[in-house]
This record gives structure tokens, C-alpha cells and sequence, in this order.
């Protein structure tokens, strides 16, 4: 039953009811309402509890200002804590209110009032601090009850974040905002327009106001057609908040109903030429006891409801107020016929326009409000002189208070512009600007509607470099205000609330002053004043005006608190976008992985994002019988792995010898073509940075091989030390990664298989002996193959170009098959890695250990003066430190698996560690779990017995050289 | 998200670059340095409240690893001290 509604008006559409929950309770709304408004219009007035005290709470404003009704929103499109306010009522919608359980009528928590004396200001620092405010947090935060995270994302959409450029972006689509998108946009610029309401005309919206001698909302709905006939405007976007000003002129706009039903929100980055910050002024509170009662609203957000929404937010007004704007509310109630018992203005002057929009409304000038009755509901005012002399009592169901206008500076504060007092208007305007911006409007302090249109149109005129355009004719007004801070007359008792979300009092402050808290800084986070969702739209001036009173001094001198983005509350879902893992970074493949998983291969990652085969389970085996069988096809037969993921670099230039030498430890200069070689790169600091294979392909002409995961790290090292340190060397480096793919064929019959599939390259160990390469054709394809070994078996890699890789991949298990050919996997490679006791990046080398520790000081070159990491290995080796050294074990009992990652110590005792085990696998040449380790000292440790100290077990193991199989390497060389 | 100027591909978003950190000074002789003059280049990284040098590789841009001088302030590129390189 919407019995508040007014007949005629506002902007909804009478014709499209709503229906929603709100607490439970069914009810209806109009299409065009707010959440807010619908509840008013339903007469709905304790609409909330507050967080501290619990106290009942109902609506106090009717934008992103509102301080008290934060609802928690369920159903398909949960959300937490959004002011009611600003939520547009959809069918079906379903809300509850925070901060209370059950509702708001009957609230459990409600006895934090009974002892509200006990809880000031930093009542929760001194209070659950022993032993620790993390055994409380929990408790409390429940207490506190503002929403949960919603369980699960939302069902029907994703959201999505995108990038603008603009010449001009233009923020807020008032009078100031319209204009002057209107004048950048004659002027041909790429024009940004967002504006954080359903629709266009910001504060006319919600007055009665005219431009040229008509409805303002005819210019309003004027201005929108022209905008959107001009093609370089090229985004007006609504119920879309500017959230964030950040550096260089990139502003983040959260728009919360695209066009498109399937985003639920779209973030927008934009990167603008000029910001003309149009954003508007709030209304801020005035100061005096009970405040906060359901009923107490600002005057502003009265008037939006009468005129936009066509809802009598009571039956009986009083108004308070220390300025002029309130009076224009008085005529727009008079004009439909809501009663006003009386205005109560703190000055001793009223204006004649003023008293001339008042009618015969009773003024009772130079007076205050005393204080509030009514608990759920405002039921009547108590008023006095300013002195406290005079008490009269009003019966009233509603009470609208102006305590002044605070221009919206959030953003252009955001922006790092300075802020300075303005004495006339008793608030902070923008001052100095940090970046291209410029406020104007209501923003800037100009409040009235032909300033705005002017500031508006000459901001724009300034950054387009074009003429001011003649305006549409408005109306003046003036605007005057006498700060009144707090009322303070003898009589007034009961809390005056400065920050009504965080319930923060005049008290609470004086506590904090008295305490010692007195910049304004620190009174913020002692009181928690300003700290909540709304960001004290309303009161921060009043906090800095309390402040200001007590300390005796200026305000300009007390100064305002850091203002932070979000300007408004924004969904980290839009703050994220689509970035499900996959689409910001999708798996990358080799033509092999298609046939790797038709064989049913469990696919792992390996690295920089590359997917490849972790093994290929048959029917009725377990993981480490499958292991072991493609293990055993290489150290047996012969098995193939798709190697392409390995980083590719082709390094063109005179000085290319030159510069291999600098960065490998050993020497690479003195390769012949044809022949390739390992090498080991450090960083500057002496840690091991990545290994692999340097290929002289011809006198000028080299190709790097490096790790998977460590191919970008490489490239960047490389690129860093030669466009930085060394521009005058001659050295151009191609990542060629994905421009050659390979297949590894491996195991004592490769050769053998290498002859089934067909090759003009001579294969016998004279005519490519291992550690060289030759191009040519392998099964008719042209190939370059390579004879490097990383399992310690005879192996050809065979390099492609990635167009021929299925094919050949294809031939191979058709030509292996006789020879029980295998698809290995990289667990089996693990494997097969450790019983040969080959490096690996992440499991031996972990940032501590250098090549001398792994055994391989054969790597480190004497012979070069000097290579990146070499001092500084050494001046780390100086003064004899103990080093865990790279060591072999055999678990005593063969049967026995150590955890990899597990400690040594000293005989398996509790105490300070002796080394990690890094690796352990059952090793198929010696039947039995076999395990590498860095070990204190561990290269002259040999045939020692050590201890892996598990939780509940320790197991010993012998210390032996770290190679399990064949130790000549004659098998990789045959 | 700051601006920076690549001086092939021109004003580009930062999520295009790589931070490669303050320019240090140029890498000393490691065979006729002091231990400690060593050690001073490879661990204090200049780190002004106000304008520093630094450098970014345009990685997914056209590759060049470029120099700026950067207000740690502000995050304002700015121009370098006249006496700087
Ligand atoms: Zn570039």
C-alpha cells in the first residue's frame, strides 16, 4: 500500500508497479523508485539499526551520501551493504537491512544501548587488545553484523572491465556537467560523460527549477538528444560512478547497468585529456541531540523525494536550518500540499526571498532544535533559542535539517589538488589543481544554477580553445549560510551524532582531543568518524567543525582528512572484470596436445602457462606402475617426449660470441658450428638464474635454448644487459619459442628408430657425436636435429617447424611401435633426471646453492675475466660458510619414499636442520627409492648415514655421489 | 595507472611495461673494485622522495628497455636534472 505517494508527479512510471521484499515483507514500488524511495513511499520509516549502538535508524538522504540504510541484497544478484538509496528497485527484488537480526523492529543487538555509556571512542583499542584484538575480531565483526560476502558469484552474468580514451571526460550530468559536455562536444573532442544517477539533470532532478522559461528538465532532455547525435561523443553513461582518480589522468568510472543484460557491471579505465569534475554538492547535517531518529532526513533528500518520486517522506514537517537552500524546500512542500508546522533557522536574519518562499510557514529565527522525541519515529521536536532560553515543543513526523553545502571534492582531491577553506560558503572548495582538471558547478563551491551553467561552459570552452557560448537564461539565487557546528544551547542533551553510519558523537570527539588525538588524521581513525561506507559524505565537515570548535580554532587549520578511492562502494567483481585465469592467461599448447589427450594424458603445467602430458595412465594401472613404464621404455627401449615448451632465442651479430660469454659461466665463444653446449646463466648477485643450450648455427649466428618457466626471465636479461649496458655491441636476439617445436626421441634403440623413420643425416656417433646437431630430413620432414641428452639415454631432438610437428609425431609412434615405443610424460622425466642426477630449476636450485654446491665448479670458467654473477660467487664463497652441497641418497631401507621437501638432522633429532631433501623417485635401473639433497658439507660426506626428520618417523638414508646410473655418460655419448 | 613515453611506440599504458627498476650506477670493473664498492652496486638501489631515474622494458611493445626520470612522489614523469645523462 504505497499510502505515501503523491497523485501527481515525479519522475516514475505510475504505470509499471514493482513488487519487492524488504525484511521479509512484500511490498510495492513504481518502476523509476529507488529502493529508498519505495520504502518511503510505503511508509516504511525504521528501515535500518545502527552499527554500534544499535540504535533505530531510517533514511537520511536519497544518493551515495545516505549514512544510515545499508541493505544487504539477495537472490540472483546478491550484494552487501549498499545504501538503499542508491539501489534501483527491480521486480522481484528482495533486501534486507544490516546491522540487525531479526529485523529492524525487534533487534537482538539492540541492548548495545542499554549500555551505550560504556562504549566511547576507542572502546574497542582499549578494550579487546588482551591477548590479542584477532580473538575478538571475529566476534565482534559478527556483532557489528554489517553483511557477508555474497556465498557465490552471481548466476545470471559476468562482469567486465574495459579501457576509454578521452579527449574530455566529464564527470556528472547536472546542470554544470551537461553544459559543459555540450560545449566540448560542438567543439568536435571525444567527449566521456558518466554520471552516477538513473538518468540525467543531477540536481534538477529533484528541484523545481526553469531554464529559458521552461522546465529545467526540458534542457535536460534537450541536451541528452544533442549529445547523443554527435558521433564523437562517444560514451553517456548512467548509473555510473567515477570511483577513482588516479595518476596521469586515468579515472575508473563502475558502471552498474550496462545495456547489455548478460554484464552485470562494466569497469571502465579511462584516460582523459582534461577531467571537468562536475560532480556536484552534498548537504550536510546539522549537529544536535537524537539527530539520528528515524524521520530526521536532510532537507535536500526531502525534496528529491517530493519531486522525483512523487513521495511524502511525512505528513507534518519542521525544518532546521543555518542557510538559505532549505526555504526552496519549504515552497516545493507547499506546492504539494505537505504540511510545514515551522522552520527553525539558527540565524538571526532570514532573508526576504527567503522568507517570500516560506509563505506564511512560521520562522522562528536565531532558534535551534534541542532535541528529537520519539524513538522509532520522530514525534516531535523540542526548540529553543540559541541560548537554550524560549523552549517550545513542535509535534512534527518529519524533520529536515540543512547544515550546509559541501561541494562533492572527492574526486579532485583524489587527484592530489589541494583543498582550501571557503569562509562564505563555511565549507572546503578545490583549490590548486594536481592534474588536468578542473572543477566547476556545485563542485567548485557554485551553487546556484546559473553559475553552474556558466563555470560548466566555460571549462569546457577553455580546454577546446573555443568561444564561450551564449547561455540559457536562468533565474539567480542567492545563497547564504552562518555555520552553526554544534548546537550547544543549555537544555540540549542526548547524543549528537557527527557520523551517523559509525555512530561517532560530538562526545566521541572531545574524548579523542582530550585523549591526545588531535590531528584530525588521527581523531578519524580513533573514533572511526568518516571510516564507513558512505565516507562521511555528510559529516566529515562537521567532524572537522567539532574540532575546530573545541581547539578554538580555524578550520582551515584543522584541514581534512585524505580522501581515498572508491568514491562510492564498487563490486570487486567489477574491479576485476572477466579474469578468470584462463582468459587473462590461457594455457598454451604444442600441435601435440590434442593427440596427447585422445591417448587420455593428465595434463599438467609446466611452466609458463604451457600444458603439457604429466603422464598416460593405461586401464588398470597405478600412477607409479605407469610411471615406471614409460621409464623403462627409454632406459630399455626407446620413448619419445614433445619438448617445444623450452624457451628459443636466435642471436644475430658480430659480438653475439662476445656477449654469450658474459652471461653463461662458461666459455661459449670458442663453439665450432654445429656444436652445442650446456650452460649455466647467473644473475648479478651470484644465484643461478637458468640452464640450458647455446647452438652455434654459423659464424654470426646462435640459437639459446632456456627452461620453460624461465624463457620470458631470460629474454628480458638478455634485452636489459644489451640495450642498457652494452648498445654499442652488435647482438639482435629473436624469440623463436614457438617458431620450433621437437620431439625428443630417447632411449638405448633411438638410433635404431631414427633409421625406421628415415633420415639423410648421418647418425653415427662420428658423424654427429653428442653435443651437435645437423639439418637435414628426418621421415621426409626437414629437420634439425640436435643430440642432447636430459635423461642420460642416447637421444636425437628432433626440431620442426610446428606445421610438420603432429606429422612427425604421428610417424614416430608408427615407426616406434616395433620397438615398444612410449610417450613420456614429465613425471617420468623427473625421474629420469634424478637417477642421472641432472639440475633442476626449483627443486636443487633455490636461491641459495651455486654451481660449485651442485658439484658442476667444471662450469664456473677460470679462464674468463669476468661474467655476469662471477664476483659475487665469489666474494659469497669467502670465509669458508658451511654450504648445503647437492648429494645422492639411498633411503636404508630401499622400500622407504622420503617426502620431497623434507629436513635432515642430525641423527633425525629435533633440532636446527642439516639440509632438504629435494627429490626422491623409485628408480627403475636400481628397483628402490633413491633421492637427492643439499646436505651440509655433503660432498665430503659420502657413505655417511643421514636422517630425514618426518612427524612421525624418521628414516635414514646413505649419503652418496648424486648420480644413480650410468656415471661415465657413456650411454648419452654412444 | 601511469602514461609512460616509449620513445617508438609513444604515450603507452604501464601495464604494457616491465618494471626494470632505479638506474644504478654503471656496473664497475668486478676485477679492480673493492669488496665493499662491489656490494654497494649490487644492493642500494637509489630510492629518492622526489624525482629518479628508472628504467622500463616496453615488453609487450616493441621491446625497448627505456629511461625515465619519475617524481616517487606524484608518479609525474618529469624532466632529469640538467646534469644528468
Ligand atoms: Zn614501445
Amino acid at each position: 500500500m504505497q499510502n505515501r505517494r503523491l497523485p501527481s508527479g515525479g519522475g516514475i512510471d505510475r504505470g509499471r508497479p514493482l513488487a519487492f521484499r524488504f525484511n521479509g515483507k512484500e511490498y510495492t514500488g513504481l518502476s523509476g523508485d529507488t529502493l529508498a524511495s519505495a520504502l518511503l513511499a510505503n511508509n516504511v520509516r525504521l528501515t535500518a539499526r545502527s552499527f554500534k549502538y544499535h540504535r533505530p535508524r531510517g533514511i537520511v538522504g536519497s544518493g551515495p551520501e545516505e549514512p544510515a540504510t545499508l541493505v544487504e541484497l539477495e537472490g540472483r544478484r546478491a550484494s552487501a551493504n549498499q545504501a538503499a538509496t542508491t539501489v534501483r528497485l527491480a521486480d522481484g527484488m528482495s533486501a534486507r537491512s544490516v546491522n540487525c537480526w531479526p529485523s529492524p523492529g525487534l533487534d537482538m543487538g539492540a541492548v548495545n544501548q542499554l549500555f551505550a555509556g560504556l562504549i566511547p571512542a576507542g572502546f574497542y583499542y582499549k578494550t579487546f587488545k588482551w591477548p590479542s584484538w584477532h580473538l575478538y575480531e571475529p566476534m565482534i565483526r559478527k556483532a557489528a553484523g554489517l553483511a557477508g560476502a555474497p556465498e557465490a558469484p552471481p548466476l545470471d552474468g559476468h562482469f567486465e572491465a574495459v579501457h576509454a580514451h578521452a579527449d574530455v571526460l566529464v564527470v556528472g550530468a547536472g546542470p554544470a556537467g551537461l553544459m559543459a559536455a555540450l560545449v566540448a562536444g560542438r567543439a568536435g573532442c571525444r567527449v566521456f560523460l558518466a554520471d552516477e544517477r538513473a538518468e540525467a539533470g543531477g540536481s534538477l532532478l529533484d528541484r523545481r527549477l526553469e531554464i529559458a522559461g521552461k522546465p529545467a528538465l526540458d534542457w535536460v532532455a534537450d541536451s541528452v538528444a544533442e549529445l547523443k547525435s554527435m558521433p564523437n561523443v562517444t560514451h553517456l553513461l548512467q548509473d555510473a560512478s567515477v570511483w577513482a582518480y588516479r595518476e596521469h589522468n586515468c579515472l575508473m568510472v563502475n558502471e552498474r547497468s550496462p545495456a547489455n543484460s548478460n554484464v552485470l557491471e562494466r569497469n571502465w579505465r579511462v584516460r582523459a585529456g582534461q577531467v571537468i569534475l562536475a560532480t556536484g554538492a552534498f548537504e550536510r547535517g546539522l549537529v544536535f541531540p537524537e539527530n539520528d531518529r528515524p524521520g530526521v532526513m536532510l532537507a535536500s533528500a526531502a525534496q528529491a523525494y517530493v519531486n522525483r518520486f512523487a513521495v511524502m517522506p511525512g505528513e507534518r514537517a519542521v525544518f532546521f536550518a543555518n542557510n538559505d537552500s532549505a526555504y526552496g524546500v519549504v515552497a516545493d512542500f507547499r506546492a504539494s500540499g505537505i504540511e510545514v508546522a515551522a522552520i527553525v533557522d539558527s540565524r538571526d536574519v532570514v532573508p526576504d526571498f527567503a522568507r517570500k518562499l516560506a509563505g506564511d510557514v512560521p520562522i522562528r529565527a536565531g532558534s535551534v532544535v534541542i532535541g528529537v522525541r520519539g524513538k522509532r519515529a520522530v514525534r516531535g521536536v523540542t526548540v529553543a533559542e540559541r541560548g537554550g532560553h524560549g523552549t517550545e515543543k513542535i509535534y512534527c513526523d518529519l524533520l529536515l535539517h540543512s547544515g550546509g553545502w559541501n561541494p562533492t571534492v572527492h574526486l579532485f582531491s583524489q587527484s592530489r589538488g589541494n583543498l582550501r577553506y571557503d569562509e562564505s560558503l563555511a565549507t572546503f572548495v578545490p583549490d590548486e589543481a594536481a592534474q588536468a582538471c578542473v572543477s566547476v558547478g556545485g563542485a567548485a563551491g557554485k551553487l546556484s544554477l546559473a553559475s553552474a551553467l556558466r563555470t560548466g561552459a566555460e571549462a569546457a570552452a577553455k580546454a577546446t580553445g573555443t568561444e564561450m557560448p551564449n547561455l540559457p537564461a536562468v533565474v539567480e539565487e542567492s545563497y547564504s549560510i552562518a555555520p552553526l557546528w554544534q548546537v550547544d544551547a543549555r537544555g540540549a542533551k542526548g547524543k549528537a551524532f557527527l557520523d551517523i553510519q559509525n555512530d561517532v558523537t560530538v562526545d566521541d570527539v572531545h574524548l579523542a582531543l582530550l585523549e591526545g588525538y588531535d590531528n584530525v588524521e588521527h581523531v578519524k581513525r580513533y573514533t572511526t568518524g568518516g571510516m564507513g561506507f558512505d565516507q562521511g559524505k555528510t559529516g566529515n565537515i562537521n567532524i572537522i567543525g567539532a574540532i575546530a570548535l573545541q581547539k578554538g580554532v580555524p578550520l582551515q587549520d584543522v584541514g581534512t582528512t585524505t580522501f581515498r578511492p572508491p568514491y562510492t562502494p564498487v563490486s570487486f567483481g567489477a574491479i576485476g572484470g572477466i579474469r578468470e585465469e584462463n582468459v587473462v592467461l590461457p594455457y598454451r599448447h604444442t600441435p601435440v596436445t590434442r593427440w596427447n589427450l585422445d591417448r587420455g594424458a593428465f595434463m599438467y603445467e609446466a611452466g609458463a602457462r604451457w600444458r603439457r602430458p604429466g603422464y598416460f595412465p593405461r586401464d588398470g594401472e597405478t600412477f607409479q606402475e605407469t610411471v615406471n613404464r614409460e621409464c623403462r621404455a627409454v632406459r630399455e627401449g626407446v620413448g619419445v617426449y614433445d619438448g617445444s615448451p623450452l624457451g628459443k632465442f636466435e642471436l644475430k651479430g658480430r659480438d653475439v660470441g662476445r656477449f654469450l660469454d658474459h652471461i653463461y659461466t662458461n666459455l661459449m665463444s670458442t663453439l665450432k658450428a654445429g656444436q652445442c653446449r650446456y650452460g649455466l646463466m647467473l644473475t648479478e648477485d651470484g644465484l643461478i638464474l637458468d640452464d640450458g643450450v647455446a647452438m652455434r648455427l654459423g659464424e654470426h649466428r646462435w640459437l639459446v635454448s632456456t627452461s620453460t618457466a624461465h624463457a620470458d626471465t631470460v629474454h628480458g636479461h638478455m634485452e636489459e644487459l644489451l640495450q642498457t649496458q652494452f648498445p654499442e655491441w652488435n647482438v639482435y636476439v629473436t624469440p623463436v619459442t614457438s617458431q620450433w617445436n621437437n620431439a625428443t626421441v630417447c632411449g638405448p634403440k633411438a638410433r635404431e628408430l631414427m633409421a625406421a623413420l628415415g633420415t639423410d643425416i648421418d647418425l653415427s656417433p662420428k658423424g654427429l657425436p653428442f653435443m651437435s646437431f645437423a639439418d637435414g630430413h628426418v621421415a621426409g620432414l626437414p629437420a634439425r636435429v640436435v643430440r642432447v641428452s636430459f635423461t642420460g639415454e642416447l637421444s636425437f631432438e628432433l626440431n620442426v617447424a610446428p606445421r610438420h610437428m603432429r606429422d612427425l609425431w604421428e610417424r614416430i609412434m608408427e615407426a616406434g611401435e616395433p620397438f615398444g615405443i612410449e610417450p613420456v610424460g614429465s613425471e617420468a622425466s623427473h625421474v629420469l633426471r634424478v637417477e642421472k642426477g641432472f639440475l633442476s630449476l626449483g627443486h636443487e636450485v633455490d636461491g641459495t646453492v651455486d654451481a660449485h654446491d651442485l658439484g658442476m665448479s667444471w662450469i664456473m670458467s677460470k679462464k674468463k675475466r669476468d661474467y655476469v654473477g662471477k664476483r659475487s660467487v665469489e666474494l659469497r664463497r669467502r670465509g669458508n660458510a658451511i654450504r648445503r652441497e647437492l648429494v645422492g641418497l639411498l633411503p636404508v631401507d630401499p622400500n622407504d619414499q622420503i617426502p620431497e621437501g623434507a629436513p635432515l638432522t642430525p641423527g633425525g633429532e629435533r633440532c636446527p636442520t642439516e639440509g632438504l631433501v629435494t627429490a626422491c623417485v623409485w628408480s627403475v635401473v636400481l628397483d628402490r627409492w633413491v633421492a637427492l639433497a643439499l646436505l651440509e658439507n655433503g660432498l665430503s660426506r659420502h657413505s655417511e648415514t643421514v636422517h630425514a626428520r618426518l612427524k612421525n618417523a624418521t628414516i635414514a638414508a646413505d649419503v652418496m655421489e648424486p648420480v644413480f646410473h650410468d656415471p661415465e655418460g657413456l650411454r648419452m655419448r654412444s | 595507472m601511469m602514461l609512460i613515453p616509449c620513445p617508438f611506440c609513444g604515450h603507452r599504458n604501464e601495464s604494457e611495461f616491465t618494471y626494470g627498476g632505479p638506474v644504478k650506477p654503471d656496473r664497475p670493473d668486478p676485477n679492480a673494485t673493492s669488496d665493499e664498492d662491489w656490494v654497494e652496486y649490487l644492493t642500494t638501489v637509489p630510492n629518492p622522495f622526489g624525482p629518479v631515474q628508472e628504467r622500463w622494458w616496453h615488453a609487450r611493445g616493441c621491446g625497448t628497455w627505456l629511461t625515465i626520470w619519475r617524481d616517487t612522489r606524484t608518479h609525474d614523469i618529469v624532466e632529469g636534472p640538467s646534469d644528468a645523462e
